[in-house]
């Protein structure tokens, strides 16, 4: 029967058949399941993506007639002082995400040792990050007008209202305002994610080290550090392309007044109050390549860094074994 | 241990605590300074320094107020709805997504994870240049439902919470699904999804923030703000002539940090967790 069966040449099945297999079905769940997210992705990130390649290089409105220019929208980018010169501005985020990484990262490995009231604290300094943008607008508004709630603490402080600048006004700190808000919302939530990190240490290693007699700062360096690189790397990256794409403070607390305007606050402003819909696209791609780019760059420069520093970890670690090993024959020897 | 390590020690614990104070009370002073005026009537505004305590915390006056003026009442009921419509839809469609990911081999199962981490890379607010035009198009501008429509789109960060959730439950247990007969969707729906509970509690919470957060988008594509007003949105009528009434601005803005304070206070542990979970991966 066997022999007969298997000698008989493999009938084709029609689709019904097929359609209730289990390869029919198979098929039928992934489509089923993958077609909604994948169209959503397609109509609201790729579909507009290419889109805005077409743009920049049409003279256009939202509605309306196109006029083809070719690369004369990419010119105007790095003509006009307002678009390209937007850009020196991100320095500023820059610096300020570093203070709030450097920041984080500290108050992070003091809150992952026993504090007492630790949770709260750590409470504390994340809410800002639970606040939406509008509503943060409107207290750093009301926390940097003159002679209201960072005037008044400073003169607590001894400061006299005199010698204090308008923070928002003053073109030559107004920048440094907008970006103490922006470190103010984010560094409880980089916090938390470091506090994440260092849990995931496993706690035998602390231990280890004690023994070996490291203090507080060695054992940072050689076992906080090297086991949150990966997400220092992460947040490094993301704060750099953040810094460049750098918007909602200047957008909800100055819109762009008094040389806040960062390169998306005047973009925004092309697009859609000046309708320069060419001109914005070309914006958007222009900073989008050096976005690129950026990563790319530091993706290398990180994966060079840290290549050395694992050979130096082996090392450690091979040290640290062999000291222990050391250490647990002398206390069976005595 | 000598006197110098002893005072060293000491130092160090006073260092310690006094930065913790600082940057909490660096944290909160912007809200609560807010909270303190809130309460201030329109004269004590006038008189008396911001950081003066009000007269009386029980004058909810501003509350009533800015809830009144800035439609407030209706902007809750449209952050709800799409509140709830988008949580509903994200989970089913970023569940799903992540089944097959994870349990399918097949070609461009690598691609199609690409192509969302790649989204993920790219600056909203330049995308909306272009967005912008797809909605219009569309007729999804001032359309609650294309506002929703939009707001399901790419979320990588949950989709990756789903996916390593996924790892985690054995296949043996779709197996056994299979030789008792169930269908795909069956082993779907009755077996794997009620495991990934925790990651959709999770992952709900952030987005859920998120959303009810979002002012941005609002703004853009529900411009007409009588009649979609959102609570994030609801809070321009303080831009214009109201804009240096701030007692009454203060009470709109605590109005509408409340929700996701109590979010927090009842969520802390979901919300750490999942942020941890999604940096990670992501």
């Amino acid at each position: 029967m066997a022999m007969i069966q298997a000698a008989r040449p493999k009938r084709k099945r029609t689709f019904m058949e097929w359609a209730r297999s289990r390869d029919g079905q198979k098929v039928f769940v992934m489509l089923a399941f993958m077609i909604v997210p994948l169209l959503l992705l397609f109509v609201f990130t790729y579909l507009p993506f290419a889109e805005m390649f077409g743009f920049s290089f049409y003279n256009m409105k939202y509605v309306g007639a196109r006029k083809f220019v070719g690369l004369k929208n990419y010119m105007k980018v790095f003509q006009r002082d307002d678009c390209f010169g937007a850009l020196k501005l991100s320095l500023y985020y820059m610096v300020g995400s570093v203070v709030q990484l450097v920041l984080a990262l500290y108050l992070a490995t003091v809150l992952s040792f026993k504090v007492k009231g630790g949770g709260i604290f750590k409470g504390f300094m994340f809410f800002p990050y639970l606040i939406n943008g509008i509503a943060i607008g409107f207290i750093f508004k009301f926390f940097y007008t003159r002679g209201f709630v960072l005037d008044t603490v400073l003169q607590w402080c001894g400061f006299n209202l005199e010698n204090l600048p308008y923070w928002l006004k003053d073109q030559s700190i107004n920048n440094i305002s907008l970006v103490g808000t922006s470190v103010w919302r984010y560094f409880g939530q980089n916090m938390v994610l470091f506090i994440g990190a260092i849990m995931s240490v496993d706690s035998e290693l602390y231990e280890a080290a004690m023994l070996d007699g490291a203090n507080k700062l060695q054992q940072f360096k050689y076992i906080i550090l090297p086991s949150i690189k990966t997400i220092i790397t992460l947040n490094v990256i993301m704060s750099i392309t953040g810094s460049l794409s750098a918007f909602e403070p200047p957008y909800v607390i100055t819109s762009g007044a008094n040389g806040t305007g960062t390169y998306f606050v005047v973009m925004h402003e092309i697009a859609h109050t000046q309708q320069k819909v060419g001109l914005a696209s070309a914006m958007a791609v222009v900073l989008l390549m050096i976005i690129f780019v950026v990563t790319i760059l530091q993706k290398l420069f990180f994966k060079y860094v840290f290549k050395s520093a694992e050979d130096e970890d082996k090392n450690a670690a091979a040290k640290r074994e062999k000291k222990l090993a050391r250490l647990a024959a002398r206390k069976a020897g005595k | 241990m000598t006197v110098f390590q002893k005072i060293g020690k000491y130092v160090g614990i006073f260092l310690k605590y006094f930065s913790l104070v600082f940057f909490s009370f660096v944290a909160v002073l912007p809200v609560v300074s807010c909270v303190i005026t809130a309460f201030k009537t329109d004269t004590e505004y006038q008189q008396t320094n911001v950081m003066v305590l009000p007269e009386s915390w029980l004058n909810f006056d501003n509350f009533v107020q800015a809830f009144q003026k800035a439609n407030m009442s209706k902007a809750f009921i449209n952050s709800t709805i799409i509140l709830i419509c988008v949580l509903l839809i994200s989970t089913f469609v970023g569940t799903q997504l992540a089944y097959v990911l994870n349990r399918f081999k097949f070609p461009g199962n690598g691609l199609i994870r690409n192509l969302f981490l790649f989204a993920s890379l790219l600056p909203g607010v330049a995308m909306q240049v272009a967005v912008y035009e797809i909605m219009y198009n569309l007729g999804f501008i001032n359309s609650l439902i294309g506002y929703i429509i939009m707001m399901c789109g790419t979320d990588v960060i949950s989709i990756y919470i789903y996916i390593q959730f996924f790892e985690n439950i054995p296949t043996s247990l779709d197996e056994s699904g299979i030789v008792d007969g169930a269908s795909y969707f069956t082993i779907f729906y009755k077996i794997l999804l009620p495991l990934v509970k925790p990651a959709i509690v999770t992952s709900c919470i952030l987005k859920g923030v998120g959303t009810y957060n979002e002012y941005y988008s609002a703004n853009l594509y529900l411009q007409d703000k009588k009649l979609y007003p959102t609570v994030a949105t609801s809070l321009y009528t303080f831009v214009g002539p109201l804009g240096s009434k701030y007692n009454l601005i203060c009470a709109g803005v605590i109005i509408s940090l409340l929700p996701a304070l109590i979010v927090f206070i009842t969520c802390q542990k979901q919300i750490y967790s999942g942020l941890t979970s999604g940096a990670v991966k992501g």
